[in-house]
């Protein structure tokens, strides 16, 4: 009688783990030990003794923090963060702000044609960064690009899209072409599980559609907001295909655009893996720190709206 | 006259005070934000629409006519694409069907089984294993990127198939996704049933909660595709030999190459065109079994 039990309850309390074999091993592999491998590089370089010829004339040695010193005080490192950071400043807000607009849009009342033009913004989703970047890089190149026409058409003065200031907004362009759909799906889908009843009594007090919006759409989507953003943030902060992609098009961008670039270019132009490390631990603190900041200060605006 | 009738109905009808005034199409549509979601249209298609007719133009015409004119060199940019270095233009649309479906299918797979054990068992550990998985999220790239290279080169394993396939198994948003549905999709009081039957609890899984998980698990594998399919970083830093190549990867060279030669555009052009149309295609088909819900983990039992 007992043992059949016993043996079952001893297969339920293992299955679990069993489950998750595939997944922490591959955690451990490819995360966890490359994750260390990194944090154990940053705090070592290369002594080369000598002229550095022969066996053994290049040891690696503990280097305590002065690699992330070097990082700290690089100016091109440090420039790229703040590229980054008027990067963002454009993408996040406009990206968001069009995601949710598109989003209050599809779901107000009497609107057509919403399954091609949902499924139209949408699309960019689908398609690589590297070749979205690669189409837009080709609209701004004034020999093919269509707005460039009408510019020599109107007589009118033909800016430089792929330097100086209007490079950031080029750059933009491409991240919020290529995000706006996926944001604009996340926040429709939690427009879109609202209850109707919720409208009805602000509709029959004489709201305005633009008034129920505001008061009530935007803030019950509120969470889907606070995860678009969050995910908008690190995205952000990862940015390199894009630059990496216009590249050729373009004396303007270097090769050190920002952080990530330069982060690969130490490691594989430079050889200077040491270097390269310390940065990209720094990038990751920096993500890291951001969103769980983020994350609390969303949750406690959400307990003091809970409290109200 | 009619029309008269029908406007002076209209305020009584109409709930929004901004349409009452307006003829009877505007008062079945609403306009703005049909205009709006259009305009947003026409932004997200005009570089796609742009891929299309470029891709029809000749070298020559695509510095000379005028950008939205279609051209005359489809056929020959096609035939040029094909004889470019042997064809090796299908080998990497090849790879990428190969990296973006095998791994896609693993990754599923994975995040199935993880996904399921984290939302029907309770067990020691269970909020802390999903919550170190779930921050792997937040490691960008690169950080991964460069010491799995590094640790690939020390297994011997770097500019293989196995360098970009098997870092990219696992996906963190996958198993957050597996569980959430799973939580949503299996009763507890069903897999109870199961084992009052005596069912094994991998019995249990395969046949009784598997085929309730597939509907979420199409779009967990439909989103690590494009993930795969669309990742540049890892192949870019793993791979060498342009053989093993993604599409993506291999369109970049090409337009570093078209930097010093522009007869290369042309290629790089009519090669996008070609690149994007399998996803496009992808998506058209799936957006109907695509449930876009479990984006915002907001599933209905």
């Amino acid at each position: 009688m007992t043992s059949p039990a016993r043996r079952r309850s001893y297969g339920v309390k293992g299955a679990p783990y069993a489950f998750l074999i595939p997944a922490t091993t591959l955690f451990s592999l490819f995360f966890v030990l490359p994750i260390g491998y990194a944090v154990w590089l940053s705090f070592r370089k290369v002594h080369v003794s000598g002229l550095g010829l022969g066996a053994g004339a290049r040891t690696e040695v503990w280097a305590g923090l002065e690699n992330y010193k070097d990082a700290l005080t690089d100016n091109e490192f440090y420039d790229g963060a703040l590229r980054v950071l008027g990067y963002g400043c454009i993408v996040v807000p406009v990206m968001l702000g069009l995601a949710l607009l598109f989003a209050l849009m599809l779901d107000s009342e009497r609107v057509r044609l919403t399954p091609f033009t949902r499924l139209a913004i949408f699309l960019p989703y689908a398609i690589p960064g590297v070749v979205a970047a690669l189409l837009w890089g080709f609209l701004y190149l004034p020999a093919v690009s269509p707005f460039y026409y009408l510019l020599d058409k109107l007589h009118l003065p033909q800016p430089d899209l792929l330097s100086g200031g209007p490079l950031y907004l080029a750059l933009s362009n491409i991240a919020i072409w290529g995000g706006t759909g996926f944001n604009m799906i996340v926040i429709y889908t939690s427009l879109r599980s609202i209850p109707a009843e919720v409208y009805e009594a602000a509709k029959l007090d004489g709201a305005s559609p633009l008034q129920i919006a505001l008061r009530i759409k935007i803030p019950m989507v509120a969470p889907s907001l606070v995860l678009t953003f969050f995910f908008s943030i690190i995205a952000t902060l990862q940015v390199f295909n894009e630059p990496m992609t216009l590249k050729p098009l373009t004396n303007s961008v270097s090769t050190t655009w920002s952080p990530l670039m330069k982060v690969y270019v130490d490691a594989f132009a430079k050889g200077d893996i040491y270097s390269a490390a310390a940065e990209a631990t720094l990038i990751a603190i920096a993500t890291l720190v951001l969103s769980f900041g983020f994350l609390r200060a969303a949750n406690r605006r959400n307990k003091q709206e809970a409290a109200q | 006259m009619s029309s008269l009738a029908v406007r002076k109905a209209a305020p009584a009808a109409g709930t929004t005070p901004g349409t009452a005034q307006g003829p009877p199409l505007r008062r079945r549509i609403a306009l703005i934000p049909t205009i709006t979601l259009l305009l947003g249209a026409v932004y997200t298609l005009l570089p796609v629409a742009w891929v299309v007719i470029a891709s029809t133009k000749s070298g020559s015409e695509l510095f000379s006519t005028f950008t939205f004119l279609p051209g005359t060199g489809l056929m020959g940019n096609l035939k040029d694409l094909n004889a470019y270095r042997d064809g090796v233009y299908w080998k990497w649309m090849g790879n990428s069907a190969l990296y973006a479906g095998l791994g896609a299918l693993l990754s599923t797979g994975v995040s199935a089984f993880s996904g399921y054990a984290l939302a029907t068992y309770r067990f020691k550990g269970r909020e802390a294993i999903f919550n170190v998985l779930l921050a792997g999220v937040l490691m960008p790239p690169i950080i991964l990127a460069i010491p799995q290279y590094l640790l690939m080169a020390k297994a011997g394993l770097t500019d293989s198939y196995l360098s970009v396939l098997l870092p990219q198994i696992l996906s963190p948003y996958g198993v957050y996704l597996s569980r959430v549905y799973a939580a949503a999709a299996v009763p507890a009081d069903v897999v109870e049933a199961g084992r009052m039957d005596g069912a094994s609890e991998w019995r249990i899984f395969t046949r009784i909660a598997m085929p309730m998980m597939i509907p979420g698990m199409v779009t967990v594998f439909l989103f690590q595709f494009v993930a795969v399919w669309n990742n540049f970083l890892l192949p870019y830093i793993m791979l060498s030999d342009d053989e093993k190549f993604p599409i993506t990867l291999g369109l970049f060279t090409l337009l570093q190459q078209g930097n010093s030669q522009p007869a290369l555009y042309t290629l790089v052009i009519t090669g996008a065109f070609l690149a994007v149309l399998p996803l496009i295609a992808l998506f058209l088909v799936i957006q109907r079994f695509w449930s876009l819900d479990l984006l915002s983990g907001a599933v209905k039992s």
